[in-house]
């Protein structure tokens, strides 16, 4: 028998359509599945009131025409996406108390396609980081490998939906924080093109880079979570309107003469060889469906790391500047002037990687060392972007390549040196810094039985080329059934047993 | 050696828009503290800016209206600082790429004109306001103005004087006033004012070293600061000092200027484009839109003034101060056909009634027309200018139309010959001996007369009719003594 937590999403809107079971059964199997795999970490708090309560309302339109995608479905929300009723803490003391008096547009999107807010997941401090140990509440762990990081700083989001604990989950992706933490968990993500959905309501880390993304165990799944995202947003002034912001996967989908990019620069030293050749295999097999494969060159590459942490710092440095202790969030106490206020509450509130980063930021923001530093990087990121558009003009449709040069990595093996942790992005990171589109689709696991992440990369706005790609791969391989197995995370005292109606 | 004075301002303007730059907040004045905010204001997580089109709307106004280039391709930057009323910890302005560059006004000041340039004018919010409680020691934040839309328009150092500079500073407000676009209120802080100031010997190109004077709020601070602070750069020189690039307060009770700080002590302020806000396209179409709605502006309706009407400079100066007012003299003017007795009566009996009152030009009690139909009562003679006063009066305090108010009170001029002379007549009988004496070829009582008959007329008798009939009647005793 079945049991509700491993279903896909897909899977629960059949079953609650069908009244197999109900909302509330199925909240109730969730929190079991949670409670049963705590350990992993991936929750800074269930919301288990208000989910009950949302799913007996949602039990009262289940079988009726309600037109809503996910009606009664829960997901969980990355701690830095504000919804009411719940702390909005960026897993940073600094918000350790904040309650969000508006919800984010995305909140209040999933609220409006009939979701229910399962809980707020765990996080790299304001989405700063690779590996979700920058947390208050201390790490995640990877589902697969209990010893293992889940990848960040979407990592709770990640492993929560890999661990099945919830069909689906929100993330957001300013370097790579939702498709490296899905490639390391074994599962999907997509880090939609930059102004596909809005970022009103998610607590900024670097404005131009950031963009909300989301997290499923099929690219079925992936397509119905995304689309209730997106859309344009008159309150974010970077959202654009489309008439596209809908997806899925094709039956069947035909991926004949589509020229895949492969890219040389992605298959360079640091890249493990069990990675390299999961990826190429993953490749051949789009070819084996008629793919074009052609091998193609983005120059610019090896700067983007380098740009990335000049110009995400420069912005987030900025973006904190309001955590301030004046009006919301941790306040020193005992200070004797407003200078002591601002020092003490900020140097309590904040992490080492983001005083590391905010540093860095006022550092190439300043007088003397803009030109040199952010107006430089600025350029350099220009070209980056045309290196792509280069490719996309003449040479290929959509880009194939790692997500990530590894495998999961140890917790606590790369907290004290970040440039190793930094470079975990490289592939991911050029993305962003062109805005667009890019997925995470599980295609191997290595000899440690740690997943690989095939990333496929597509034009701006082009998601459903990435959906059709990611449709066919699924259609042709089994690596998406893959789960972790329950005995390395689920907690043997409890119980994961969850009951299904039949 | 003789050094002359080098000042440029910096004026911030309030914008007069329903709403708050970045958000749907009102931008109302006042209010209890913190009722105009919302999470934008409040710079809560995850909340963004949201450009208001109609701050671009007034920003292009001003740029038109003081000559400027608009630039096509505008970008808003963070200027960061912090401190408890900027709840971002950066405030959303301009930085390299300001909206207009390169204008320039003209300034009348003590009998002369001058073009005085515009370097730029920059959009930018407003910060919000800490009020220190000195009983419980605590500082409170009041958000209201906090993300209300200002222009900074920074002139060129092209002012000479602190008297220059004040008046300056009128023709910005002035101008601000007639496009509708501000209050330029400075005691209520919509308009505000920071001054650079050096010396140099005359003659020399090179400019010395400055200061800025922060916060001046009346335009009687602007010149006392400058005057304070010329006068001590000038000792500073004198004793051959160096003077020290600083920022300055001015202390308005003891009419000095204090440093705030020094150059060295200076914020860097991380400056960047805000990626937030998409760059802003303005369209040549939409500064042309904004072209064809400006209003006249006071330099030419103060020449309409003197070339149309005949007026002298100095009266057209002052009845455009306010665009109100040369409204009005223009309504005025075209009910009554006679510039120059609408510009005596608005300058004389208006403004003193409006001023009495404190009323605006606006809520005159005395409409246009009304003022209009009382100098054509004057010009036929229906009334004479004394009675015209009294009717004007009566017209301020009750709104009524000059016409009723003579119908009502019967003050139409007595014109009839033989009513005048009965009245005459009635005078000498009144005052025997002085009617003896005048007859006799005393001629200097006649204007004792005069003035008998229109006390006797109860001030409604021509003058001129009085004084015929007046001339007649003693000739007439002269040759015929009774």
């Amino acid at each position: 028998m079945t049991e509700l937590h491993s279903l896909g999403l897909q899977e629960l809107r059949t079953g609650l359509d069908n009244r197999e079971f109900s909302s509330s059964e199925l909240v109730q199997a969730l929190l079991t599945r949670a409670k049963s795999v705590s350990k992993l970490n991936c929750f800074i708090d269930i919301l288990e009131d208000s989910a009950k309560k949302s799913a007996s309302v949602a039990d009262q339109t289940l079988g009726k025409d309600h037109g809503k995608p996910l009606l009664g479905i829960p997901i969980a929300l990355k701690d830095n996406i504000l919804s009411v009723g719940s702390r909005t803490t960026c897993a940073s003391r600094i918000l350790h108390n904040f309650q969000s008096p508006y919800d984010a547009t995305v909140t209040k999107k999933l609220n409006d396609s009939g979701a229910i807010v399962f809980g707020k997941t765990n996080m790299d401090e304001f989405a700063m980081g690779s590996s979700s140990e920058a947390s208050t509440c201390g790490p995640v762990c990877n589902p697969w490998d209990t010893s293992k990081v889940p990848g960040g700083s979407s990592g709770g989001s990640a492993a929560a939906t890999a661990a099945s604990i919830v069909p689906g989950a929100l993330g957001t992706d300013t370097g790579g924080s939702v498709r490296q933490p899905a490639s390391l968990c074994g599962i999907y993500g997509i880090k939609p093109t930059y102004g596909r959905v809005s970022r009103q309501g998610v607590v900024a880390f670097a404005s131009s880079l950031d963009q909300v993304g989301c997290f499923a165990r099929s690219a079925g799944d992936l397509a119905v979570l995304t689309s209730a995202l997106c859309g344009h947003d008159p309150l974010d002034s970077t959202s654009v309107p489309r008439s596209d912001n809908s997806f899925e996967v094709p039956a069947g989908a035909n991926i004949k003469g589509l020229r895949i990019g492969v890219p040389r620069e992605y298959f360079i030293e640091g890249v493990e060889p069990e990675v390299e050749s999961a990826v190429r295999k993953a490749i051949k097999s789009l070819e084996d469906q008629g793919a074009q494969v052609v091998d193609i060159s983005l120059p610019n590459t090896h700067h983007a790391v380098n740009v990335y942490y000049v110009i995400a710092p420069a912005e987030a440095s900025s973006n904190l500047a309001r955590f301030d202790g004046i009006r919301y969030g941790h306040r020193a106490s005992d200070c004797k002037d407003l200078k002591e206020l601002y020092y003490k509450s900020r140097s309590e509130g904040f992490g080492e990687e983001v005083k590391r980063r905010i540093l860095v930021g006022s550092f190439v923001l300043s007088t003397g060392y803009y030109d040199a530093y952010y107006l430089r990087a600025q350029k350099v990121r220009t070209l980056i972007a045309q290196d792509f558009k280069a490719a996309f003009e003449s040479q290929c449709d959509l880009v194939a390549c790692p997500v990530a040069p590894t495998t999961a990595f140890g917790i606590g093996e790369k907290v004290d040196d970040p440039v190793s942790m930094y470079l975990n992005d490289v592939f991911t990171i050029p993305v962003n810094l062109a805005g667009l589109p890019g997925m995470s689709v599980p295609c191997g696991l290595d000899s440690k039985n740690l997943p690989i992440g095939l990333q496929l990369i597509g034009k701006p706005w082009d998601e459903s080329t990435l959906f059709r790609v990611a449709g066919a791969y699924e259609h042709a391989t089994d690596w998406h059934t893959k789960r972790a197995p329950d005995s390395s995370y689920v907690d043997a005292t409890g119980s994961a047993k969850d009951s299904r109606r039949s | 050696m003789d050094f002359e004075a080098v000042i440029g301002l910096e004026v911030h303007l309030q914008l007069r828009t329903n709403s708050k730059i970045f958000s749907g907040a009102s931008a109302e004045y006042g209010g209890t503290p913190n009722e105009f905010i919302d999470t934008v204001t409040l710079g809560l997580p995850g909340c963004l800016p949201v450009l208001n089109k109609r701050v671009v709307d007034f920003a292009i106004m001003m740029g038109l209206a003081v000559n400027c280039e608009i630039r096509s391709l505008n970008r808003f930057a963070r200027k960061h600082y912090f401190y408890p009323d900027l709840p971002k910890g950066y405030q959303i302005s301009q930085f390299d790429e300001p909206i207009c560059e390169r204008g320039h006004i003209h300034v009348h000041f003590a009998e002369s004109t001058r073009a005085i340039g515009i370097k730029r004018i920059h959009m930018e919010e407003d910060a919000g306001k800490n009020i220190h409680d000195s009983r419980t020691h605590a500082s409170l934040v009041d958000l209201n103005r906090a993300g209300v839309p200002l222009l900074e328009i920074v002139s060129e150092p092209d002012l000479r004087t602190p008297a220059e500079a004040s008046a300056y500073l009128k023709t910005i407000r002035q101008i601000a006033r007639y496009l509708e676009i501000s209050d330029g209120n400075m005691e209520e802080g919509s308009l505000r004012c920071d001054a650079n100031i050096s010396l140099r010997p005359v003659g020399q190109l090179k400019f010395g070293t400055r200061t800025e004077i922060k916060n001046l709020n009346s335009f009687k601070f602007v010149e006392r600061a400058l005057e304070y602070e010329i006068a001590r750069q000038l000792s500073v020189l004198k004793s051959g000092k160096l003077v020290s690039q600083e920022t300055l307060l001015f202390d308005s009770g003891e009419g000095v200027t204090r440093s705030m700080r020094t150059k060295e002590e200076s914020a860097d302020y991380r400056y960047f484009p805000d990626p937030d806000l998409p760059p802003l396209k303005i369209e040549e179409s939409w500064i042309e839109e904004i072209r064809s709605t400006l209003p006249k502006l006071p330099e030419q309706r103060t020449k309409e003034l003197c070339d149309v009407y005949g007026l002298s400079l100095y009266d057209a100066a002052i009845l455009t101060a306010e665009r109100a007012c040369a409204d009005y003299f223009e309504a005025v003017f075209k009910s009554c056909d006679n510039a120059k007795a609408a510009c005596n009566w608005i300058t004389s009996e208006l403004f003193g009634g409006l001023n009495k009152a404190g009323l605006d030009i606006s809520a005159s009690p005395v409409s246009a027309a009304h003022l209009g139909e009382l100098i054509l009562l004057v010009e036929g003679e229906t009334i004479n200018g004394k009675i015209a006063k009294i009717v004007f009066e009566e017209m301020f305090a009750t709104s009524k139309a000059p016409k009723q108010i003579v119908e009502e009170k019967g003050l139409r001029q007595v014109t009839d010959e033989s009513a005048i002379q009965a009245l005459v007549t009635q005078a000498f009988a009144n005052n025997a001996g002085q009617a003896a004496l005048f007859v006799e070829g005393n001629d200097r009582l006649q204007p004792f007369f005069v003035g008998q008959v229109m006390k006797l007329s109860k001030g409604s008798a021509n003058p001129q009719k009085v004084n015929e009939a007046l001339v007649a009647h003693v000739a007439r005793l002269r040759k015929n003594p009774a």
